[in-house]
């Protein structure tokens, strides 16, 4: 993975006091996340959440420090494995959680389940399950922000790094080149597009050479630190709101967990597995903030209790939840307005 | 009332739309600086510029979900798919997303988006470039697919699409391009919610859409010299489909054969013939009979391309046999 990188990792680090408060923020971000995972996990083995679940454990530095680094008017898109970015955008853990549930009150109402979350007042435009799939319609959002001269608003765009085999990554990233919008891509490299290691179908496992082939510019990042992936996200935000062009991010990852609920996990091995965990993004930050004097035992303390009573509630929040009324299947088909735009 | 060909009068809908609304603008292959492969946007670059006529590169699939990221984002794009035959590369945009978006999001998202294309046979183009597919998208929830047969519907029908909040489909038959006909100085959105009933007739009711329409006319003229008047319905909308007026009419005629340049496994047609038994089976004093492609990838000698494609004196035999 080390020799993909194209430039040395950026140290970042949380340096006075003042800046405590942002990274209790980015820590309990980071926590929600993975108790949230875990909760889903729980109830998925109660058979209260069907379908596919794709967990975002030991991923959760690169939806938290990358979205932070966005701001409200920014759009996003997102894949199948959202869950961390949906939180960290502010959607609800009640939502989110009726929306696996497959409740009226979640997020898509129930028909979208843990792959498609969407929250169109939070500017999130949706978790895309076909692989490269949510690319080309990230482009054309930025096509319409730079058309309508919203100067200040990029789309960002999440995809993984199983996407970049796809034809719509290149032809996506040679559009938003050419035309030049203000697209910010966020490669989360974890390393297996779902079974299959990149190296064993990528003859080139540089993804930022990919992008250098569109021309378009592109910085390789630990997405194993929230600091350097927040920060390296600002820069790239920036050049895409200043230059009016696209920008791509190689977010180095992992995730612990298997691909979904029904993957028995047999290409990879413990060691490996173990290896990263050593790198676990969460632990590292709350080492690095202790050293620092800036987390206690009972900071931390105070906020897994806050997580867990927000979580219980979620739970009780979808199981309490009604379904939506059968007569109101095809109700959403077509916007029921036609001839009147 | 002006004279125009099919292609102008879809020029002088684009051209109207984009005056009228700075939302609308198109893009695809060829769109600009060439004019279009079939001409039909010839000079609007220069009219418009390049930011509202977009060249767009050989990638149908990104072009595509880049209308529905736009759509989404507030604009009203025309997305130009060269032929239907490229179409195919763009599926996994329109069927995962243009015609998922809406019921997905819990009906918070409506993708506005208009994509037009070139369909058909009967130019010699062989097996890549003649296919008929309009009823494979007609299959799909959540969009709309429109056929224009007439240089009034072409134009009618664009201007009605862009009144859609969601994703329209207009299948432009490539041999249509240089039908004449009449359009109004300022094109008012046609009614694409009804078929129509272009021909009177009260012996047989032919339904078509499309170019094969043209032929079921033609088949008509013939009929009609033996005295045998048959009714030839214009579908114009395959979905949603108005049912309510082939069963009239198949209720007045009490037979029917469908023309469809599709393939006849799994065809358009056969929804049709399915509708027909479900509304008006005791009508019916023969069994529905269909007029399709042969069963077969499009051949370039112009007398099998023939052959395979529906022709008025197919259509007539169909008849006679139900007679």
């Amino acid at each position: 993975m080390e020799a993909s990188m194209s430039s040395a990792p950026k140290v970042e680090v949380i340096k006075q006091d003042q800046d405590r408060e942002h990274a209790l923020f980015l820590l309990r971000e980071m926590l929600r996340i993975r108790r949230f995972e875990e909760k889903a996990a729980e109830v998925y083995t109660l058979g209260k959440i069907r379908g596919f679940l794709h967990l975002y454990i030991g991923e959760e530095a690169v939806a938290v420090g990358a979205i932070k680094a966005l701001t409200a008017d920014d759009r996003i898109v997102a894949t199948y494995r959202e869950h961390g970015q949906a939180l960290a955008r502010g959607i609800s853990a009640n939502s989110l959680m009726a929306e696996m549930y497959g409740k009226v009150t979640g997020c898509s109402h129930g028909h979208g389940g843990s792959m498609h979350f969407f929250d169109i007042s939070r500017r999130f435009y949706g978790g895309y399950a076909i692989v490269g799939g949510g690319l080309p319609v990230a482009v054309g959002l930025a096509l319409a922000d730079k058309l309508q001269h919203n100067e200040k608003t990029i789309t960002a765009c999440f995809f993984g790094d199983g996407a970049a085999a796809e034809g719509e990554f290149y032809e996506s990233l040679n559009l938003a080149a050419l035309w030049k919008l203000p697209a910010l891509f966020l490669c989360e490299n974890n390393l297996y597009a779902m079974g299959t290691a990149l190296d064993r179908t990528f003859a080139q496992t540089n993804i930022c050479l990919k992008a250098q082939a569109q021309g378009i510019e592109s910085e390789s990042v630990d997405g194993m630190s929230v600091l350097a992936v927040e920060a390296a996200t600002h820069r790239a935000a920036e050049a895409v709101r200043s230059t009016g062009r696209p920008f791509l991010l190689e977010l180095h990852t992992y995730r612990f967990r298997a691909h979904s609920m029904a993957d028995p996990d047999l290409y990879r091995t413990k060691k490996e597995i173990a290896e990263w965990q050593i790198r676990d993004p969460i632990k590292v930050f709350e080492q690095h903030l202790r050293e620092r004097g800036l987390l206690t035992d009972a900071d931390l303390a105070s906020l897994e209790s806050s997580i867990a009573h927000e979580l219980d509630e979620a739970v009780q929040f979808a199981d309490s939840s009604p379904w939506e009324p059968v007569e109101d299947l095809t109700k959403d088909v077509c916007t029921p307005e036609a001839g009147k735009l | 009332m002006k004279k125009v060909t099919y292609r102008e009068a879809i020029r002088a809908a684009l051209r109207q739309a984009m005056r009228d609304d700075s939302r609308v603008f198109l893009m695809g292959e060829d769109v600009g600086r060439y004019g279009g492969a079939f001409a039909v946007s010839l000079g609007l670059l220069q009219e418009l510029g390049p930011e509202r006529i977009r060249d767009a590169p050989l990638s149908e699939s990104t072009f595509l979900g880049a209308g529905i990221g736009a759509a989404l984002g507030g604009m009203r794009p025309i997305v130009e798919i060269m032929t239907i035959n490229f179409s195919l590369l763009a599926l996994d945009q329109i069927v995962n997303n243009a015609a998922t978006l809406r019921h997905m999001s819990g009906g918070q998202l409506s993708v506005p988006l208009v994509v037009r294309m070139a369909s058909g046979g009967g130019r010699q183009m062989a097996a890549q470039h003649s296919h008929s597919l309009e009823g494979w998208y007609a299959h799909i929830p959540g969009i709309k697919v429109l056929t224009p047969a007439s240089v009034a519907d072409a134009a009618g029908m664009l201007i009605a699409a862009l009144r859609e909040p969601d994703p329209v489909f207009i299948f432009e038959h490539a041999t249509l391009y240089p039908l004449e006909g009449e359009i109004e100085e300022k094109i008012a959105p046609a009614d694409i919610s009804k078929a129509a009933v272009c021909r009177a007739g009260k012996d047989i009711t032919l339904i078509s859409y499309s170019a094969s329409l043209l032929k079921a006319h033609q088949a008509a003229d013939q009929l009609a010299k033996d005295g045998i008047e048959a009714e030839v319905i214009d579908l114009r909308t395959l979905r949603p489909l108005d049912t309510a007026t082939i069963v009239t009419s198949v209720a007045k005629t009490h037979r029917a054969v469908i023309v469809d340049e599709a393939w006849r496994t799994g065809s358009f047609a056969a929804e049709i013939s399915a509708q027909i038994m479900e509304h008006a089976f005791d009508e019916l004093d023969a069994p529905v009979s269909r007029v399709c492609s042969a069963e077969v990838p499009m051949p370039y000698a112009i007398h099998l391309e023939t052959a395979a494609l529906p022709q008025a004196d197919t259509i007539v035999t169909a008849v006679r046999n139900l007679m």
